[in-house]
């Protein structure tokens, strides 16, 4: 008779393997951000290019939210932006978002420059100014060619 | 009648023979009360005791990816990007595979042995003859306990995956714990962990499917060698269908 020898590894395996299903879910899965106490935000950008669903969202440099959805609005070509932000920060009509890169090659994400109005932007509401990602191409090529401009001239 | 059968008549009889298989061992567990404690045993055999060659093959296969991650990363000036590059390729690939692979040549290939070795011995007819249902008797509790063993082991593997790439990568190239593990968390989404849990899920049901039947349908072949041939070809014949299984899983859930 070993049946409670038995009984004690699978309960142990069981439980180990519970634990380990429920570390992964808590530390590596994203269900801090539970989604329902969430307040969205859209805004419009002439371009995202290189922002991804799920970037930061970033006030003051402090991870605030989260980007949902990148669609282009077709009768505009704007690239529409949701995104969720923590329901205790309140932003006001003239926040100015820009797309930020981390570092020169990192992540995109999302800065949210706070205003100086009174009057916040309401749940759902839309964020009228923003700034579009910055190109290091178009940076790179823009200093090159205007050098060889100025050295033309005179 | 001696006339041979053609390859594909073979082929579609083989074929049916192991979906109705899965379909009768299905149709039993609703009414195979008294198989707990088989269940029990069966998971004691192919759960608690695969712990260890899990626990250490995770490790190091963590630490592996770590490693190489972490000299092609340097490369590209984005060595920060290490926990991500390790969680996900844990996460997404290595983990469900490489335990689907160590399953099969630990508890798979003892299954099928098993099985073959009581066709052989004709242990099987023997149970018939008392009147109790094999699928219900030994294979329901058997492919049950490689369906929930596999999710469970699979997770384990991450877990320790995970803790080895994070030793390599905190021990040999002084990166930062907390950043690195936040780095992984950030690139890990619940969207990963469920694709992990549902690709292992899925190749647990194949492996006890395909393992069990393998030994199940072994009829022709006794003795020794046909007992060997028989596990031989479980195994590859398992290890074949959790390769292509994973493909088409992720490239359909991508």
């Amino acid at each position: 008779m070993q049946r409670p020898q038995t009984e004690l590894s699978v309960g142990a395996f069981v439980a180990l393997g519970i634990a380990c299903l429920a570390y992964l879910a808590l530390q590596l899965g994203d269900f801090r951000f539970s989604s329902n106490d969430q307040v969205a935000f859209t805004a419009r950008f002439t371009s995202v290019s290189g922002l991804r669903e799920g970037a930061t969202v970033e006030v003051g440099g402090v991870r605030s939210g989260l980007v949902t959805r990148i669609t282009l609005d077709p009768s505009t070509y704007a690239a529409v932006v949701e995104m969720r932000l923590d329901p205790k920060v309140h932003i006001q009509i003239d926040t100015i978002a820009s797309i930020r890169t981390a570092g020169l090659i990192g992540d995109k994400f999302i800065k949210l420059a706070p205003g100086g109005a009174d009057e916040l932007i309401a749940a759902g509401g839309e964020i009228l100014e923003t700034e579009p990602s910055i190109s290091l191409e178009e940076l790179i090529s823009k200093y090159i060619f205007e050098g060889q401009a100025q050295e033309a001239k005179p | 009648m001696s006339r041979p059968a053609p390859v594909l008549i073979l082929f579609l009889r083989a074929g049916g023979s192991y979906v109705l298989l899965l379909l009768r061992v299905i149709a039993t567990l609703g009414r195979s009360r008294g198989q707990f404690t088989a269940l029990l045993a069966q998971l004691h055999r192919i759960g608690a005791r695969s712990l260890p060659v899990i626990a250490v093959a995770g490790v190091f296969t963590g630490m592996v990816i770590a490693v190489q991650f972490f000299d092609t990363l340097v490369r590209f000036g984005s060595r920060g990007l290490l926990g991500t590059a390790v969680g996900l390729s844990l996460i997404r690939e290595l983990g469900p595979v490489l335990t689907a692979l160590i399953t099969i040549g630990r508890a798979g290939s003892a299954s099928c042995a098993e099985m073959a070795i009581m066709r052989t011995d004709q242990q099987i007819d023997a149970i018939e003859c008392m009147a109790i249902d094999p699928y219900a008797y030994l294979l329901a509790p058997r492919l049950l306990a490689f369906l929930i063993a596999l999710p469970l082991l699979t997770a384990i593997f991450e877990v320790f995956g995970v803790c080895g790439g994070l030793a390599v990568a905190v021990a040999s190239f002084g990166e930062s714990p907390t950043l690195t593990l936040a780095n992984m968390a950030d690139g890990v989404l619940t969207r990963d962990l469920l694709m992990s849990l549902f690709k292992s899920g899925v190749f647990g049901l194949l492996i006890g499917w395909l393992c069990l039947g393998k030994g199940y349908f072994s009829a022709g072949q006794s003795g020794a060698e046909g007992v060997s041939r028989t596990t031989t070809d479980a195994v590859v014949v398992a290890s074949l269908a959790v390769l292509f299984t994973d493909y088409v899983l992720t490239a359909l859930l991508r």
